[in-house]
């Protein structure tokens, strides 16, 4: 496997695209939850599948920190979303 | 005093979508039950439930709705749909405030939590889905449907196991009555069809076992009876202030006329006779009927030996001499029990009793228990006059709700 970070921007775009049914063209690192009209509940939902995509958990501080498509790509790199080893249902 | 008419019936069961398919089935009837497909049923001593057949939620939702959607929600809002609709109800801004809901459920989302639980105990997951509490709150029927059709007065869900629906109706009727509203979307709705569930009731002892014929598997008030057959769906009825339903020229299709709720205050799951003749009585004298105005009875009729022979007890306390003149039908030898949604399944057979003439029988009736010694209209509906009927439902916890209906045109 590549690097993740190169990827990481795209498929977490693909995610939320998809989840809300939008062309991930219209979406960059600036677009923020607000802008596609993610509610908490939608945001939960999206994180969920964050977790299986990229096999990590997000704490709940990091999760009420994400306000765009960008705090999200940069959260998922801070827990080295995708890096070999790393596992949702792995021990602390 | 403020009087309520019943305007709107929606119902999903064993029989299928729709009331006239449910009506249809009642009449002739027609079992619903059948082996169990929602799981692999072997093992499992009750292999028969009466199952809603043929049902694909995406004819019925939206892609983005459905996946907030346990089946007992599901249910409620195909039935509420159907009654809402067929009352033609079209809600102004201002009246929208004056309209609620009322749901029951006994086991809410029950295929979701089971659902959760798998992952968790079995597959060792350590999350569940974040929609696991939206699709299992018990009010969560009661929420949508008050979502959907903008129900902004009171909305309310009950939990009080198999009269949880009775009680969802009658307390409906009672705010309508205090003024608190004019239009009430009330009912029930359950689907406890999975392993969980099945397995919680199999060890209380209480569910029929499987048979040779599956669909025979439910035989209230008949010597041989074997016990409960779970079932699951949703009755929904539209209850609307006399005057208003009258004024805008909706069809009344009956009256409800009486309530009365009781608790036996004895055993959590022996039922007693003094409290239940009590919410017949009760019910009876709102609706200012005499026991001999009462022609049609929809008993609770479960199938369990303690049940109708106490049910049959029930009735000989509270309409004394007149008893052996009821008729008296169990409806759920056809659509089981379905738990929260069976009183208000039943409620919509007396309606449809009082308004068609017709008293639905008790199916797979194959002969008399000496303790059981009334007319329950075996297998065979029968065409009578029907001016006025209750509805029985006696739940787990000693807790008791009895509806009156009068037919529309003896108001």
């Amino acid at each position: 496997m590549g690097p993740v970070s190169d990827t990481l921007e795209p498929r977490v775009i693909a995610i939320i695209a998809k989840h809300k049914h939008l062309d991930p063209a219209g979406l960059t690192a600036a677009t923020t939850f607000e802008q596609l009209g993610i509610d908490s509940l939608d945001a939960a939902d999206l994180l969920f599948k964050f977790e299986d995509e990229f096999g990590i958990i997000v704490p709940d501080d990091v999760a009420r920190s994400l306000r765009s498509v960008g705090d999200v790509v940069a959260g998922l790199r801070e827990l080295n979303a995708g890096a070999a080893g790393s596992s949702r249902t792995g021990t602390s | 005093m403020r009087r309520v008419a019943i305007t709107g019936l929606g119902a999903i069961s064993a029989l299928g979508v729709g009331v006239p398919a449910f009506w249809d089935g009642l009449v002739q009837g027609r079992s619903g039950i059948r082996r169990i497909t929602h799981f692999d049923p072997s093992g499992y001593l009750a292999q028969v439930a009466a199952e809603v057949p043929v049902f694909d939620p995406v004819q019925y939702f939206e892609e983005s709705l459905l996946p907030l959607l346990d089946p007992f929600a599901q249910y409620a809002l195909v039935a509420a749909d159907e009654a809402c609709r067929a009352a033609g109800l079209e809600l102004t801004e201002a009246e929208s405030d004056r309209a609620g809901v009322a749901i029951a459920s006994a086991m809410g989302g029950a295929a979701t939590q089971d659902k959760g639980y798998e992952q968790l105990y079995i597959r060792g997951a350590t999350r569940v889905h974040p929609f696991t509490i939206p699709r299992m709150m018990n009010n969560a029927a009661a929420s949508h449907v008050s979502m959907r059709f903008r129900l902004r007065g009171p909305a309310l869900s009950f939990g009080t196991a198999c009269a949880a629906s009775a009680h969802a109706i009658g307390e409906a009727a009672e705010i309508i009555r205090a003024g608190r509203a004019d239009v009430m979307v009330a009912g029930g709705a359950d689907a406890p069809i999975v392993p969980g569930v099945v397995r919680a009731w199999e060890s209380m002892r209480v569910l029929a076992p499987a048979t040779e014929d599956p669909a025979r598997t439910c035989r209230p008030f008949s010597l041989d009876r074997l016990g409960i057959v779970l079932g699951e769906g949703a009755g929904i009825v539209v209850l609307e202030e006399w005057e208003r339903a009258t004024a805008r020229g909706a069809t009344i299709l009956a009256e409800l006329a009486g309530y009365g709720a009781t608790a036996d205050a004895s055993h959590i799951t022996q039922p007693g006779t003094h409290a239940p003749a009590q919410a017949i009585a009760t019910a009876l004298a709102q609706a200012g009927l005499t026991p001999s105005d009462v022609s049609y009875v929809n008993a609770h009729g479960t199938a369990t030996r303690l049940n109708d022979a106490t049910e049959t007890a029930i009735l000989k306390r509270a309409f004394g001499a007149h008893a052996p003149r009821l008729a008296i039908s169990s409806t759920k030898a056809v659509h089981g029990h379905a738990m929260g949604a069976s009183a208000a399944l039943e409620c919509i057979a007396a309606v449809l009793a009082t308004r068609h003439g017709i008293v639905p029988p008790t199916a797979n009736y194959t002969g008399p228990d000496p303790e059981c010694d009334l007319d329950y209209v075996p297998n065979v509906a029968r065409a009578m006059d029907v001016g006025a009927a209750i509805s029985n439902s006696f739940a787990f916890g000693g807790l008791n709700a009895v509806l009156a209906i009068r037919r529309a045109d003896h108001a």
